[in-house]
C-alpha cells in the first residue's frame, strides 16, 4: 500500500491490566528521532482493554498522537484479534513506518500483519536509523547467531515495519504536562474470529513471572550451580536486585530449572542493563543470547572459561563463596 | 492425520567464521544441519504419529539441491515423504517471498499427498532468526497460527497445543487445519534408526520448480518479490574481557566485586 502520511507509529503492547509494556515506551525514544527525520508525527498505537494507564504513559513519554482501540476482546492477546485491529488501523491511516516491540507476542503479531499488508518486516532489530541516501528506515539486526549484523531497507512498500528488541533503547523522561491528540477507534472482533482458544494457563513454578526479555537485571546460574538447590542462592540475589533468574541450556537439560528461564540460542535473547552469570562457562549458544547486555559480570572457577572473554567484570572463584557474600553486601548497602 | 513439517537446511551457526576483509560468511567447511527448531517440529509430529500410526508426515524444504541431505535426515528420523522446492527464480527471497513460495508449494504437495490437517514449522531458523516464515505461511493460507509450541495433541477436529507464553505455559485449542511453530521442549528429539537411515539414503526426493506450481505469481517470488533488501552486512563489535578479580578467598573477591560495581554505579 501507499503511505498516506509521514507518520511513524509505535505499537505499544499492553499488559493484561491495561498498562504499557516497557518496550513500547522505550520505542518512543528512537521513534521520536525517526519521526523527526521523516518529517512526520510520532504516533503511539494502543490496543487492549482498559488502557488508560498505557495511554497516559505514551503521552507523557512524548507521543504527538495516540490511537486507542479499547475493548474487552483485547484483554488477552490473540493473534487474530490484534492482527485485525492493527491492519484495520494501518489501512485507514497509512503510516510510513511502524515499530513493534520484539516480545513473544510482538513477534507473533508482526509477521501476520506485515504479510496481510504485503509489506516488509525486519525482525528483532537492535539498531534504527534513517538511510541518508533513500530516506528509508535502516533496520539493523543480528543474524547467524550474532556473528554478523545486517542493515535492511524496505524501499518500495509501506509501511516499513520492524520488531525491535526490548532493552536496546532507553525510556525517555516522562513529562506529565505533555499533551497529545487522542483518537479512539471502535474496532470489534467477534468471538468466532478469534480462532485459537486458551484452555489453560499453567503459571511457572513458584508463580513467578519469567520476563527475561523485559528484565533490567538478570542473575543467571549454569551447570556450575550443581543442582536445583543451587538456584536458591541465585534466587536470593535476584530478589535483592529485583532481577529475573536466567539459566543456560546445561541446567535446563539437567532438569534443574524450567526452559522458561533459558537464555541463549534455544532460549531467550536478552539485553538487560546488567547480566550476572554464575557457573556458566559461556558456550557460543549462550553468548549469542546475552552478549548485547550493557554490563556483563561473570563468576566462574575456571579462569579460561569463555564467558570471561565477554565479561566486563570477571571473578575467578567458587560461586558458592562469592554469591552469599555479594548478596549480603548489597543487602547491607540498601538497608 | 496428515502432517506437513517445513524444514530449512542451515549452516551450524556455532561453527561459523567471518571473513574479516569482506564481512561475509565463510561457508566452506561449515557443516549444514537441519535447523534445530525444525527438528522440534518434526518431533512434535512424530509424537502424534506414535499415538496414531496411520498418520503421514511429509517434510518440505526450499533451498538448493544440497538441501536434500536435510530432507533425508528428516526421513531417517520420522518423515514418510519429502519434497524439495528449488528454482533459480526463488533465489534471494526474503521472508514474505519465501512464505509465499512455500504456501504455493503446499497447495501443490496437497494435490499429491492429500490435504494437510496441520502444518508444523520451527519457531525460527538459527541462521536468520526472524521467526517470520511460519506465521506468514499461515497468513498466506488463511490458517490460524500457534507459535512457541512445545507439544501438540489431536482431539477430534481440534489440535491442542502446549505453548510457552510470557507468564507460563498455555494450553490452547485450534480447529484444524492450522499452523503451529515449535520451540525447544523438555525432551530431546528422537534419533534415526539404522534401518530408517538406510531407507532414507535410497529415497527419491521430488523437486518442485516454479513451472510445477500452477498458480504462482513470480512477481511475488525471489529478489524482485521481496520488499526487504539487505543494504549492508558487518561484523559486530566484539566484546572484550574487562577487569579480572581473583582475591585470596571467595569472600574477598565478592567484596571487591561489590565495591567496583558500586563505584561504577552498576548496582
Amino acid at each position: 500500500m501507499e503511505a498516506k502520511t509521514k507518520d511513524l507509529w509505535v505499537f505499544v503492547e499492553t499488559n493484561e491490566d491495561g498498562s504499557a509494556k516497557n518496550v513500547g515506551i522505550e520505542l518512543l525514544t528512537p521513534g521520536r528521532e525517526l519521526a523527526n527525520k521523516q518529517g512526520g508525527a510520532l504516533v503511539a498505537v494502543i490496543v487492549g482493554s482498559n488502557v488508560e494507564a498505557a495511554k497516559n504513559d505514551a503521552i507523557a513519554y512524548g507521543a504527538d498522537k495516540v490511537i486507542v482501540v479499547d475493548s474487552p476482546e483485547y484483554k488477552d492477546y490473540s493473534t487474530d484479534a490484534y492482527a485485525i485491529a492493527l491492519t484495520t488501523l494501518v489501512e485507514k491511516y497509512g503510516p510510513t513506518s511502524m515499530l513493534i516491540g520484539a516480545t513473544p507476542n510482538g513477534r507473533d503479531l508482526g509477521p501476520r500483519v506485515s504479510c496481510r499488508l504485503k509489506t516488509g518486516l525486519t525482525a528483532d532489530c537492535t539498531g534504527l536509523d534513517i538511510d541518508e541516501e533513500s530516506g528509508n528506515v535502516a533496520w539493523t539486526r543480528p543474524a547467524f547467531g550474532g556473528n554478523l549484523m545486517a542493515t535492511i531497507l524496505c524501499p518500495e512498500h509501506r509501511p516499513q515495519i520492524g520488531t525491535v528488541r526490548p532493552g536496546v533503547f532507553k525510556k525517555g523522561e516522562p513529562d506529565a504536562s505533555h499533551a497529545a491528540e487522542v483518537i479512539t477507534e471502535d474496532i470489534h472482533v467477534s468471538e468466532d474470529q478469534i480462532r485459537v482458544k486458551v484452555l489453560e494457563l499453567i503459571k511457572e513454578m513458584g508463580d513467578e513471572n519469567v520476563d527475561l526479555e523485559g528484565a533490567e537485571i538478570i542473575v543467571s546460574g549454569g551447570r556450575g550451580v550443581g543442582g536445583p538447590e543451587g538456584f536458591e542462592p541465585i534466587k536470593a540475589l535476584a530478589e535483592v536486585l529485583g532481577a529475573t533468574v536466567g539459566t543456560s541450556r546445561a541446567a535446563v537439560d539437567a532438569g534443574w530449572i524450567s526452559h522458561a528461564h533459558q537464555v541463549g540460542q534455544t532460549g531467550k535473547t536478552v539485553g538487560p542493563k546488567l547480566y550476572i552469570a554464575f557457573g556458566i562457562s559461556g558456550a557460543i549458544q549462550h553468548l549469542a543470547g546475552m552478549n548485547s547486555s550493557d554490563v556483563i559480570v561473570a563468576i566462574n572457577k575456571d579462569p579460561d572459561a569463555p564467558i570471561f572473554d565477554v565479561a566486563d567484570y570477571g571473578v575467578v572463584g567458587n560461586l558458592f563463596e562469592v554469591l552469599p557474600v555479594l548478596t549480603e553486601e548489597i543487602k547491607k548497602a540498601r538497608a | 492425520m496428515n502432517i506437513l513439517v517445513c524444514v530449512k537446511q542451515v549452516p551450524d551457526t556455532t561453527e561459523i567464521k567471518i571473513n574479516p576483509e569482506t564481512n561475509t560468511l565463510v561457508r566452506d567447511g561449515v557443516p549444514s544441519i537441519v535447523n534445530t527448531f525444525d527438528g522440534y517440529a518434526l518431533e512434535a509430529a512424530a509424537r502424534i504419529k506414535d499415538k496414531d500410526p496411520e498418520t503421514k508426515i511429509v517434510v518440505l524444504s526450499m533451498g538448493p539441491e544440497q538441501a536434500k541431505a536435510a530432507l533425508k535426515e528428516c526421513l531417517a528420523i520420522a518423515a514418510d515423504k519429502a519434497y524439495l522446492v528449488s528454482d533459480r527464480a526463488f533465489g534471494g527471497s526474503d521472508t514474505l517471498a519465501t512464505s509465499y513460495i512455500l504456501s504455493e508449494s503446499i497447495k501443490k504437495v496437497e494435490e499429491l499427498e492429500g490435504k494437510f490437517d496441520m502444518i508444523f514449522c520451527g519457531k525460527q531458523a538459527i541462521d536468520g532468526d526472524t521467526a517470520q516464515v511460519g506465521p506468514e505461511i499461515a497468513e498466506h493460507l488463511g490458517y490460524a497460527q500457534v507459535t512457541y509450541g512445545l507439544e501438540a495433541e489431536v482431539d477430534g477436529d481440534t489440535l491442542k497445543v502446549r505453548r510457552e507464553a510470557e507468564d507460563g505455559v498455555q494450553v490452547v485449542a485450534v480447529k484444524m487445519p492450522c499452523l503451529a511453530t515449535f520451540t525447544k521442549p523438555a525432551w530431546d528429539p528422537r534419533y534415526p534408526t539404522i534401518k530408517r537411515k538406510m531407507a532414507a539414503n535410497k529415497a527419491q526426493i521430488p523437486t518442485l520448480a516454479a513451472a510445477d506450481l500452477a498458480t504462482i505469481d513470480l512477481a511475488q517470488a525471489g529478489l524482485k518479490g521481496s520488499p526487504t533488501k539487505v543494504k549492508k552486512t558487518f561484523v559486530p563489535q566484539k566484546r572484550t574481557g574487562g577487569m579480572k578479580i581473583q582475591e585470596e578467598s571467595g569472600e574477598e573477591s565478592a567484596k571487591k566485586l561489590f565495591s567496583v560495581l558500586s563505584e561504577a554505579s552498576i548496582i
